[in-house]
């Protein structure tokens, strides 16, 4: 069995997410930088940082929306990069990704956003088993009440709930959460690590949550790593980041 | 000069991206049946419009035309010919083009800022399958269907333009029409709308499928389908026109 330079058993369980040199530019803009980074089954790793520090690329980077320029990055120890579409759709269907803006189809109802990764993929599934797993997915998220809504008709934090409910539809192992808290109340934001919290224990998926609220990161994460000009400039617990005397760390957690 | 090169690759690498995802299972019926709407019940009335609207014109400019040229008795055939040989399936082209070419590129190009199309994406769901083969498909199957209702609506209201003038009946207006007329005259001008429709479907879902910036980019997509397909609809007319004298003497 192989083993990368991150220690991941190439075809074995864990760490489910292994990212390994990765680097990314967009134009001229080097973005990332030599990222390695791996996340165990039952893990939630919170990925904090300036704004454009390829944060949220990281993410896109995991579920392949994006291609880096060079590394590569494992799910459940199969290699996706270079991978065509349907192939990369397999992996896929094992993620669940909660997008910054929510990302919700506009033309379609709450619970039709939700029953979307259903229709193509649970095919097999009748219409009212469809029907009840959607409410009970929006219940789990505390939308039950929401079902014909247009996402135009809530608010953000009832859109990101609705997102989480999406990307929980195919019971994903693998939780990629792309600022979930941003431009929410504390009490939403508050209301919003409780579940993330409340799906950890009862699902052990393993979750990367990039964020710019390190009390949201403390509250949800086993791990915490800082990047800063492309590179993971520390990674560990909450306490080993207090210790740190990286001065950009300490700057970072003394301003959050 | 660059650019433009760069633009055709990736038409190209577009349109392999989106054959192999039509031509691969699973298929999207739903949502094919739902653009067939779309793209052809709702454009209807337009076409039906602009197909009747060209057949009064032209029987009321030929009619002084061949009146001078005592040819006045040809005026059934010169409708029905123009009409069916070229100005239905070009009307309805450009017409398509206008109103289902800037709706599917604003609409995915609306997609694409929202993260819409990347949500699509990441719920392991083939959006060259979804959003783009189902469209062109679409557009492929009903630009022909369209095509012979706009050249319906263009016989009848060229009859319509004669009668006021000069009364004749429809049914003798028609087959002084078809006198001079095969269906295999009439066949290719028709399908070659097909070649129009995929123009249309293709351009209108890449604009929008490659869409950058927010509102600014939608317009611009949308504007850009519309002008980008007119555009090769009209070139494509040009050669399928010389392909049709050719193949079918």
């Amino acid at each position: 069995m192989a083993v990368s330079s991150v220690g991941i058993e190439k075809g074995g369980g864990a760490p489910v997410v292994a990212v390994e040199n990765i680097r990314k530019s967009f134009g001229n803009s080097r973005i990332l930088n030599g990222i390695n980074l791996t996340v165990n089954c039952g893990e939630t790793l919170a990925v904090l940082g300036r704004s454009g520090t390829g944060k949220s690329v990281l993410l896109r980077l995991i579920i392949g929306l994006e291609k880096p320029d060079s590394g590569s990055i494992w799910i459940h120890g199969q290699e996706i990069v270079g991978l065509a579409l349907d192939q990369l759709g397999a992996i896929r269907i094992k993620m669940g990704f909660l997008f910054q803006h929510a990302a919700l189809y506009d033309s379609l109802t709450v619970a039709e956003n939700v029953a979307f990764p259903l229709d193509h993929h649970r095919r097999d599934m009748s219409i009212s088993e469809r029907s009840d797993r959607v409410r009970q997915l929006l219940a789990e998220v505390g939308m039950e009440g929401h079902l014909d809504k247009m996402p135009s008709d809530i608010s953000g934090g009832m859109q990101k709930r609705v997102g989480l409910a999406r990307a929980l539809a195919l019971e994903p192992e693998i939780l990629l959460l792309d600022e979930p808290t941003a431009g929410l109340d504390p009490i939403s934001s508050g209301e919003i690590d409780d579940l993330v919290l409340k799906l950890q224990r009862e699902r052990q998926m393993a979750s990367i949550v990039v964020t710019h609220d390190l009390h949201s990161a403390k509250t949800i994460a086993n791990r915490l790593a800082i990047l800063n000009e492309g590179d993971v400039v520390i990674e560990g617990k909450f306490e080993d980041l207090q210790q740190s005397e990286i001065e950009f760390v300490k700057e970072f957690l003394k301003q959050s | 000069m660059n650019d433009t090169f760069e633009w055709f690759g990736n038409l190209g690498i577009f349109f392999w991206q989106v054959l192999r995802a039509a031509i691969t299972p699973p298929y999207e019926w739903r949502e094919l049946i739902r653009q067939l709407d779309e793209v052809g019940s709702k454009s209807l009335p337009l076409v039906a419009l602009a197909g009747a609207a060209v057949g009064a014109v032209l029987s009321m400019e030929s009619r002084s035309s061949l009146t001078r040229f005592g040819a006045k008795s040809m005026l059934p055939s010169a409708v029905v010919y123009s009409v069916i040989m070229e100005m239905g399936p070009i009307i309805t082209g450009l017409v398509v083009c206008g109103r289902v070419g800037a709706g599917i590129g604003a609409e995915l190009a609306s997609m694409k800022v929202t993260e819409q199309i990347d949500a699509i994406e990441a719920s392991a769901i083939n959006p060259y399958r979804l959003l783009a083969a189902t469209r062109v498909l679409a557009c492929v199957l009903m630009l022909p269907l369209l095509t012979v209702a706009a050249d319906a609506c263009g016989v009848v209201a060229g009859w319509i333009a004669q009668t006021l003038v000069e009364p004749i009946s429809l049914q003798h207006f028609i087959d002084q029409g078809f006198k001079s007329s095969t269906l295999h005259d009439l066949l290719p001008p028709t399908f070659k709308t097909a070649v129009f429709g995929f123009i249309i479907g293709l351009i209108a879902c890449f604009q929008g499928m490659r869409t950058l910036g927010g509102a600014e980019g939608v317009g611009r997509a949308a504007t850009n389908s519309v002008v980008l397909a007119s555009l090769f609809v009209i070139l494509a007319d040009v050669v399928l026109v010389k392909f049709i004298l050719v193949v079918f003497p």
